[in-house]
């Protein structure tokens, strides 16, 4: 049986942080104390009892747009993410499955895509769409969907070469079943592993376009445009935009923690399998 | 027939194959750029001329009359088929005509030349500081593994890579710049500056870059100093009982230089966007403020030409990186 190693307190830590998240996400209109766009007094005004971090640039509380803005980033991050994991590991498992000149030419093409950096490729493509959400999480998960394609590709090739996918062609095995019930088994670790690196890859994408104003539009607001709006709030003692730049460093440090205890476990588990 | 060959001569023979080996590679690398960059036009081409948005209503708005939209399409060339403006458009960058700003009318080569050089100084400081800097903590962490110096420069490249640039950037400005009052808080360089006046009009900048980069580029130096010490023939001079720092420096270093070339060019490659961002937080008048402007404006021709410059910068570092990684290789390099 698997039997996940203890998790240590760095992981715990993790753990905690990430469920804090998830609770602010989820639970934004319950713990934040002023609506998203509730205007409560002056702009700038410094940290105070009644404003743990101060108001924004139109006098809106920095602690409920922060709030607000965690939702909208962790919605918009994880739906793009699960649709590049969709799109590029399905593409990628049937490429790596059937091999041959199918694989050969979408790999060509994977590369080719690869060749302009992810952030040049969105700013070309916004240049003439609009920034509207659903247009941020194709373009997402699209440029996503090439790094995920890479994977699968490999994981299925991987795994497609060992003996019992082997027998499963033999025995007649349609391509559906191959994938599902064979190479998806064995490759959900390293993906899920992924799937932790691309999510904060995503929150640190979309906070970037944010932050260049091409992103989420006011009057909703990400961690990127909270930093956007509110830079110039450093002058007035009003730094809680800063808050999103080390949530984020925070969020991709406690993925990688716990994707290497997850990493630890799966591989842990998968040795004593085999040598046992 | 071998049997006949003195033994200079086969190793004449050798290294003259060697050569003609590393040549046909350069060439392939070569051609594979060109491929990747030909592929990178057609994208960024495609990716603003055949998206359903429409430049001519995006410049008017939605209340436009058909009427106008009509002359303006008209006016850009943009009633011709896409193909036929694809390869005017390519022909016309191949000569170094870039077109004019649909924002501005100004010549758009002529700015981005301008522009392209203070982003090239500004990423070249950086390069200057990172990479020996960075492969210096590496070799250091490895040489002093698992003791207090290793973790301390694991945890602080782990913590350098984990923040994103900006919000280093805005740490910075506000410590140095509105706090201590020591620089501006935006980077203003213009033509005819002193280089010691440009160097300090840089230095939040590129610092920021720097600790964005050295962090990858070190933990990445770490471990394939690391991959290497691991191998057999390094466990052989161990057991003869060569010293540690003999080990990194003699036995490591050389079978390590590959690597560690690829590991300077991806970053090099990643520092190429990572100045995008930088450039908008201190205001600098470099490429990536260019196409962000341009972005937001809608100005097509500027955005496809300064997409083309960046994917051709990446391109070319990576291409460069590649052939670096071979000649840095001598099983390449002597084929057998």
């Amino acid at each position: 049986m698997m039997r996940p190693s203890r998790p240590g307190a760095a992981t715990f830590l993790s753990l905690t942080f990430l469920a804090a998240l998830l609770v602010l996400a989820i639970a934004a209109p319950l713990i934040a104390p002023h609506g998203v766009n509730e205007v409560i007094g002056g702009n700038w005004s410094p940290p105070s009892a009644a404003n743990w971090l101060g108001t924004d640039n139109v006098g809106r509380d920095l602690l409920s747009r922060l709030i607000w803005s965690t939702r909208t980033t962790l919605t918009i991050a994880t739906l793009s993410t699960v649709l590049a994991f969709l799109i590029g590991g399905a593409v990628g498992f049937i490429a790596g499955t059937l091999r041959g000149w199918l694989d050969i030419g979408l790999n060509r093409v994977n590369d080719l895509a690869m060749a302009i950096p992810t952030l040049i490729a969105a700013l070309v493509v916004l240049s003439v769409l609009p920034s509207r959400v659903e247009v941020l999480v194709a373009i997402m998960a699209l440029l996503d969907a090439t790094r995920v394609f890479r994977l699968a590709r490999a994981l299925a090739l991987d795994v497609g070469a060992t003996d019992y996918v082997e027998a499963a062609r033999v025995r007649g095995e349609g391509l559906a079943w191959i994938i599902l019930r064979e190479i998806l088994p064995n490759a959900l670790p390293p993906l899920l592993a992924e799937f932790g690196v691309r999510l904060v890859f995503a929150v640190l994408f979309l906070s970037t376009l944010s932050f260049l104003g091409l992103g989420i539009q006011p009057p909703a607001t990400d961690w990127g445009s909270l930093l956007k709006e509110n830079k110039d709030g450093l002058l007035f003692g009003v730094w809680a935009a800063l808050i999103p730049g080390a949530a984020i460093a925070l969020l991709a440090i406690a993925v990688s923690n716990v994707t290497d205890w997850f990493q630890e476990w799966t591989t842990g588990a998968a040795g004593r399998g085999k040598h046992g | 027939m071998p049997s006949f060959r003195t033994p200079a001569a086969s190793g004449l023979a050798r290294s003259l194959a060697g050569a003609g080996a590393v040549a046909l590679l350069a060439a392939r690398s070569l051609a594979t750029a060109l491929a990747l960059l030909l592929a990178a036009s057609v994208l960024i081409f495609a990716g603003t001329q055949l998206l359903p948005g429409d430049v001519a209503t995006a410049m008017l708005g939605q209340s436009a009359t058909p009427s106008a939209v009509a002359a303006i399409r008209a006016e850009l060339g943009l009633d011709q088929p896409a193909l036929l403006r694809y390869f005017a458009w390519l022909g016309g960058a191949l000569r170094g005509d870039l077109g004019t700003s649909y924002a501005t009318r100004q010549d758009i080569a002529a700015v981005i030349s301008q522009r392209l050089g203070n982003t090239f100084f500004l990423a070249g400081v950086t390069a200057a500081i990172a990479v020996p800097l960075s492969i210096t903590l590496g070799v250091v962490a490895v040489q002093w593994r698992d003791g207090p110096v290793d973790r301390a420069i694991t945890a602080s490249t782990r913590a350098a890579i984990a923040l994103p640039e900006f919000f280093v950037g805005y740490l910075l400005i506000m410590l140095f710049a509105l706090n201590l009052g020591w620089f501006d808080s935006s980077a203003t360089v213009y033509p005819g500056m002193t280089l010691g006046a440009r160097l300090w009009a840089v230095a939040l900048p590129v610092a920021t870059l720097v600790l964005a980069v050295a962090g990858h580029m070190t933990s990445m130096t770490r471990a394939a100093l690391l991959n290497v010490l691991s191998a057999p023939y390094v466990e052989m001079a161990q057991i003869k009982g060569v010293s540690g720092r003999e080990l990194v420096w003699r036995h490591a270093l050389p079978n390590v230089l590959g690597p560690i070339i690829h590991v300077v060019a991806v970053n090099l490659a990643y520092l190429v966007v990572g100045v995008v961002v930088i450039e908008v937080v201190f205001v600098y008048p470099g490429m990536g403020q260019y196409l962000v402007d341009s972005v937001a404006k809608r100005d097509v021709p500027v955005v496809q030409a300064s997409a083309l410059v960046f994917a051709a910068v990446y391109v070319v570092i990576n291409g460069l990186a590649d052939l670096a990684a071979l000649l840095a290789n001598p099983r390449l390099r002597h084929p057998r």
